[in-house]
């Protein structure tokens, strides 16, 4: 469970009113970041509280356990399950053509015979992968840009953010749509296709955090004992937006879900023999509108997203509310 | 724009903002503001054709070897790109690219033999009234809704709703589009599983009930939208001093609600609207694939498949200009409607 929250080596929160205080006083001082700073010990000691803090609202929301709980089930399914739950993912068996649910294809199988429980878990490596991967592609990006520009400000920031803002003017299903059509993505390609148009909205929110950011004693205090702008960038800018870019990266790993599911779904995805949860519902409603009741189909992939995406909604938010108790109590 | 400040500083005698930033109220910002900002929104628009030209480029083997097919040999290649101007240095293909825009050629679908111009031209309204029916649908329940969930908050209603939104961001549109299918038309046949189909609008609009499901699956995800910001929004003004303000004045609660908090927080929904154009559009894309609705969406995705590049370009270009405008129009009203709002 610990893996994908944000502070790894935190043991169980314990409820202790006792730290709040001291806490509260070095994240107010800032004397003590300067003085951090200057003696280059900055890192070690603050973004440990900083995360602390996090976990411990984070933890008192049972909502955002829950699915922390439901994403580490999904990974599991997905990844563990194929070697408890062995099916044949390669070779098509026309025999099973769209069989019912039964006690050797407990959900039934799709067109070609493949077993539709097994393909949930195949397409789910893919649809979990490509999440998770442009999620990072994204906000490393993203933030690296947005902060360079805030910081570095003046004509470099204007023209840096009005290229954003010619990506952003352009509808993201309409840039992912091409980029897939000329490119025909295997896995690793569309990871790139999605996180080269979401990585704008990540370089436009950091840039308002590097704003400011950029002015407090601490950022300015680099300047003063001639550290690089690079370091403060790296050092002290990034870090301290650490609570938006968390934020902003679990919503990404949903949104590049839907996004990978919406280009599934038209047959733009990933390519055959590879699925993901998209493409097999689009394969699905091909054969609900026969008539017949084909559940099988439709169901389990649609909900598969559905959950996962919820979940990584949900800890977001989560996470958000944490990070902001932080600079509340400030 | 003279008049609309003329009106804006009566307003403000009311109005929240002069007790929150009062200094800054020296000429008319709202000119020099809305001057930049259009000036900004042209070097977007530069930006932008400049990336879908390179988009061209972008295409393996150039963008004569799309036109051609797979097995055209080097000459052929040769001969196209001289044809059309491929083979000149790319600032005099944009200028020349860019002349044509302005006389309204987008390009030339030899996949359809039609202009994409006229495509559009067919095409555009369609999905319009696919667009506003579903907006307007979802705005009639979003914005109430979400007034409802701020009123009576952390009630089973609010939370029920919450659900019902958090569900709504998860959901791939398409994904609800193919549940309306399989529960109003395959299950209880009460709705057509497919889209109104017609080449004018009256055609598309004479058959009411086989828009319903279309409209529903496409305003759904945007209710969720709504309905979460004005739950927020009106959170956020109900904490305001104003309101304080309005109740010790003995304001009723109906006329706090709607005479001052509604007033405020519907403003972030002109904002959104705008900004939320993208979403508009890949809903329509969506909605339009699932339900085969005539509209430009459906014709995008045709493009998509039949690997014809005018055409997605093209639209990809209109889409992106009307997205920009609706950026412009959003900051604009909002710097118009909300007096606090000092663009500086």
């Amino acid at each position: 469970m610990a893996m994908l929250t944000p502070p790894p080596d935190t043991p169980a929160a314990i409820p202790s009113p006792l730290e709040v205080p001291p806490d509260g006083d070095a994240g107010a001082g800032g004397l003590t970041a300067v003085e951090a700073a200057e003696l280059g010990l900055a890192p070690a000691q603050k973004p440990r509280s900083l995360l602390r803090r996090g976990w411990e609202v984070f933890a008192e929301n049972k909502l955002a356990l829950v699915s922390v709980g439901v994403v580490v089930f999904m990974i599991l399914f997905c990844f563990v399950g194929p070697l408890i739950y062995q099916t044949n993912q390669v070779n098509t068996n026309l025999a099973d053509y769209l069989c019912h649910p039964s006690g050797s294809h407990l959900l039934g199988c799709n067109d070609v015979g493949y077993d539709q429980l097994g393909r949930l878990m195949v397409g789910g490596q893919t649809s979990l992968e490509v999440g998770f991967a442009a999620a990072f592609v994204a906000v490393l990006f993203g933030t690296l840009y947005g902060a360079a520009s805030g910081f570095i400000g003046g004509a470099t920031d204007s023209v840096l953010m009005r290229i954003v803002d010619a990506g952003l003017s352009i509808p993201y299903i309409m840039v992912v749509i091409i980029l897939s059509v000329v490119f025909h993505p295997n896995t690793l390609i569309m990871i790139f296709i999605i996180a080269s148009f979401y990585w704008l909205g990540v370089a436009r929110l950091l840039r308002g955090e590097t704003l400011t950011l950029r002015t407090r004693e601490y950022v300015q205090a680099v300047k003063v004992v001639g550290g690089s702008g690079f370091r403060a960038v790296t050092r002290h800018v990034v870090p301290n937006s650490i609570g938006t870019i968390i934020v902003q990266g679990t919503f990404a790993v949903a949104d590049s879900i839907l996004i990978l599911a919406g280009l599934g779904f038209l047959g733009l995805g990933v390519q055959p023999p590879a699925t993901d949860w998209g493409s097999m519902l689009s394969n699905g409603l091909t054969y609900i509108q026969s008539g017949t009741d084909y559940w099988w189909l439709i169901y389990p992939p649609g909900l598969a997203i559905i959950v996962t995406c919820i979940a990584f909604n949900f800890i977001g938010d989560a996470l958000r509310d944490a990070f902001e108790t932080r600079l509340q109590r400030r | 724009m003279r008049a609309g400040c003329g009106n804006r500083r009566r307003h403000d005698t009311h109005g929240p903002g002069r007790y929150r930033r009062g200094g800054r109220r020296d000429g008319c910002p709202v000119t020099g503001f809305l001057i930049r900002r259009i000036f900004q929104a042209i070097i977007v628009v530069i930006i932008v054709t400049v990336f879908t030209l390179l988009l061209v480029h972008l295409v393996p083997g150039g963008p004569i070897r799309a036109l051609v097919g797979a097995r055209a040999s080097p000459e052929q290649i040769a001969y196209y790109n001289h044809l059309y101007g491929f083979d000149r240095p790319f600032y005099v293909q944009y200028w020349k690219w860019l002349s044509q825009l302005f006389h309204g050629n987008l390009g030339y679908s030899l996949k359809l033999n039609q202009s994409v111009a006229s495509e559009i031209a067919s095409k555009l309204p369609k999905t319009i009234v696919l667009v506003l029916l579903g907006t307007v649908v979802s705005l009639v329940f979003g914005i109430p809704l979400g007034i409802y969930q701020a009123v009576h908050r952390y009630t089973v209603g609010d939370y029920v709703l919450t659900g019902v939104s958090f569900v709504g961001y998860a959901t791939p549109t398409f994904f609800i589009g193919i549940l309306l299918v399989e529960w109003f038309s395959i299950h209880i046949h009460l709705f057509p599983a497919f889209a109104p189909q017609g080449d004018t609008v009256t055609a598309v609009l004479s058959q009411p009930r086989a828009l319903v499901l279309p409209v529903i699956a496409y305003a759904f995800v945007l209710f969720a939208l709504w309905s979460r910001f004005m739950r927020s929004s009106v959170m956020d003004n109900l904490v305001q001093d104003y309101v304080r303000t309005a109740r010790a004045k003995g304001a009723s609660e109906r006329r706090v609600l709607w005479g001052h908090i509604f007033r405020n927080s519907v403003l972030t929904i002109v904002t959104l609207l705008g900004l939320e154009l993208p979403v508009l559009v890949a809903g329509a894309i969506f909605i339009e694939v699932v339900f085969n609705y005539p509209g430009m969406g459906l014709a995008f995705y045709n493009a998509a498949l039949a690997d014809d590049f005018a055409t997605l370009l093209g639209f990809t270009l209109i889409a992106t200009l009307e997205t920009i405008i609706g950026n412009l129009l959003a900051d604009v009203g909002y710097a118009v409607l909300d007096p606090r709002v000092r663009y500086s």
